[in-house]
């Protein structure tokens, strides 16, 4: 509205207002993402290189990570002076900076294995936390529905979250042949109690409020309550637990490999690298140095991303936590 | 109080059992024949044979699982397959080393992290916050092990403070024995600290906006009085069941850490039982780290009511 439109008489248009504030900033969907939640872009973007890097690691200039080559083995990874001397030698290729982070006591390429190891952290990871969150959410529903079966189900489910969970799963891995797919099982059994806890918690606050009971009282069918009403608002505090399993689960499946309960060592994984560079990591450091940053960094990807996950999804814990 | 504390003790005894009952069906529920994967890939049909009789998967489940929990009950929780000896002997002969780290590392992580978490809350948003919230992050981020090699190598190895492995009983002195388990402690609490600073600032900015405070501040209480008599005492609640449920995170922890330091712990026991697939031992130490657990909530539990006596059951 502007003062120039013609005004009934004895009414007059309210004057402009002064630009005292500043012009309002205009973004985009993907710049408001970034704007108001940081911490859950960083951790994502940090995670996107990561998986790129383990979609991609056939390209990134890695040789086969199991190839045996002991008349190099345990060779240091290039310092900055013979990086120096490749860069000036004209980037021809002197064996000095071929192998980026070493070789290993067997002459394996560590470079190339810290990077198939990721696919392994990364497919334990997603899949624990998938799993976990399916099996959990169908236990957490029937616990919550069928009332008579609550009690019986909460209380193994209490037995099972008093194992702690890298015994419960060192206890599974201990009775079957090590492979990903028995790792992502032991691990996905000890983290489904918790799940299964929390969808029960939401289901039994959510069956109090007045839309489910007007719901109910309609007579509409229970399956179409649970798919209309309870679900959808079961999956955000879902999604940010299983992000935080994903990121157990992957500390989980190193530790399990680490201490010789894993995958199966002839797999490169981050804790099978770390297990294989223990016994010379006083000499030669740089073998559990690599995985263990790239683990870290992995980690902390997930776990900003949850944290910023909760921020967006559920804004009261958040204040509260 | 005593009705209470007596209907929270029988309360753990379905806990106990269901514990038991699943640990002792791991050998049921697990896929293919656990006998023949105990056994290893150069086992004779004999030896399969011998350690499925001195498992008794020869005879049926219930039978099996009543003679079981009897004899647990005694205090025997069966026989090593690899050294033949009882188990509750090997895990009696191990558990010093076990109890010293995880002790040390509980005093020191509380004595750390309770104060840290106070200062973030009480000067909200500033630096010292910032600080304790990154330092949270980093220490659920950062494996145990990482962390261990990380401060073995610098300490240890670079600057030769401290010895780079090993455990000396406590008998033997108190310094060495703190000089041994000085990193290992630090490496097993990195985790614990975050968890415990993270809920006790949470809880304490909670606190610190009541009513209360905010009458004690304007009669004159002093700052230190108000943060750690009037707002910790009444944050307590939740930060002693984070410190409680944490202790789970610390009993698979200090299987790691006692790897990478070489402390002969029941952690070790564990790492050598799964080489040798020892399952009775790796049975025993669960069932045993699981009731220490649930002992350690159960006290939880009863603290409650010290720091809250509206809380009446």
């Amino acid at each position: 509205m502007s003062t120039s439109e013609p005004s009934v008489a004895g009414i007059v248009a309210a004057p402009d207002l002064p630009e005292v504030l500043p012009p309002r900033k205009e973004r985009g969907r993907v710049g408001t993402v970034v704007y108001r939640h940081p911490t859950m872009a960083f951790g994502g973007l940090l995670l996107a290189l990561v998986v790129a890097m383990a979609i991609f690691a056939p390209w990134l200039g890695t040789v086969d990570p199991t190839a045996l080559a002991p008349a190099r083995r345990t060779r240091p990874p290039p310092d900055l002076i013979a990086w120096l001397s490749y860069w000036f030698a004209g980037g021809r290729h002197p064996p000095a900076v071929q192998y980026w982070f070493g070789t290993d006591m067997l002459g394996r390429d560590v470079y190339s294995r810290v990077l198939y190891g990721t696919r392994v952290s990364l497919i334990v990871g997603f899949a624990v936390a998938f799993f976990s969150a399916v099996v959990g959410m169908v236990i957490g529903l029937v616990s919550g529905f069928v009332r008579w079966l609550d009690a019986v189900i909460m209380r193994i489910m209490d037995g099972m979250m008093s194992i702690p969970s890298i015994l419960l799963a060192i206890a599974l891995m201990a009775l079957t042949r090590g492979s990903v797919r028995n790792v992502i099982i032991a691990i996905t059994i000890a983290e489904v109690p918790r799940v299964s806890r929390l969808v029960r918690g939401v289901v039994l606050s959510l069956r109090e409020q007045p839309y489910v009971e007007a719901a109910i009282a309609s007579g509409t069918r229970t399956p179409k309550i649970i798919i209309k009403h309870i679900l959808p608002n079961t999956l955000a505090p879902l999604t940010v637990q299983a992000t935080f399993i994903c990121a157990a689960a992957m500390i989980s499946e190193a530790i399990l490999s680490f201490i010789g309960a894993g995958t199966p060592p002839i797999i490169p994984s981050w804790g099978n690298i770390m297990a294989e560079g223990r016994a010379l990591w006083q000499v030669k450091p740089y073998i559990v140095f690599f995985p263990a940053v790239f683990l870290s960094i992995t980690v902390l990807a997930v776990n900003l991303l949850g944290d910023g996950l909760r921020d967006a999804l559920d804004p009261r814990l958040a204040k509260r936590i | 109080m005593f009705a209470y504390a007596v209907r929270r003790i029988v309360a753990t005894i379905p806990v106990m059992a269901v514990v038991a009952l699943f640990v002792f069906s791991l050998l049921y529920i697990a896929p293919g024949d656990p006998a023949a994967i105990i056994a290893g890939d150069q086992a004779t049909p004999a030896d399969i044979a011998r350690i499925r009789l001195s498992l008794g998967l020869d005879q049926p489940f219930v039978i099996r699982f009543g003679d079981w929990v009897w004899r647990v009950l005694r205090g025997d929780l069966g026989t090593s397959i690899f050294t033949s000896l009882p188990v509750t002997k090997m895990i009696a002969q191990r558990i010093e080393p076990t109890l010293s780290l995880m002790v040390l590392t509980l005093v020191f992580s509380i004595v750390i992290a309770v104060p840290m978490g106070v200062v973030a809350a009480w000067k909200h948003g500033g630096w010292i916050d910032r600080i304790v919230m990154v330092l949270a992050v980093a220490g659920f981020s950062i494996p145990v092990f990482v962390v261990g090699y990380l401060l073995a190598w610098g300490f240890a190895l670079k600057l030769d403070w401290l010895p780079v492995q090993g455990y000396t009983p406590i008998a033997d002195g108190l310094r060495p024995w703190l000089a041994n388990l000085a990193l290992p402690a630090v490496t097993l609490g990195s985790a614990y600290i975050a968890l415990i600073a993270r809920i006790t600032r949470a809880t304490m900015m909670e606190v610190l906006n009541q009513d209360y405070v905010r009458t004690a501040k304007s009669k004159g209480v002093g700052q230190l009085a108000i943060l750690f008599e009037h707002a910790l005492k009444n944050a307590a609640v939740p930060i002693v069941t984070v410190i409680g449920l944490g202790i789970a995170g610390l009993i698979g922890g200090a299987v790691v850490t006692e790897s990478v330091f070489a402390i002969p712990g029941v952690g070790r026991l564990v790492v050598d039982a799964i080489l040798r697939r020892d399952y009775p031992v790796i049975q025993g130490v669960v069932l045993l780290f699981s009731f220490i657990y649930v002992l350690v909530n159960l006290g939880v539990d009863l603290l409650y009511t010290v720091f809250d006596p509206r809380i009446r059951y």
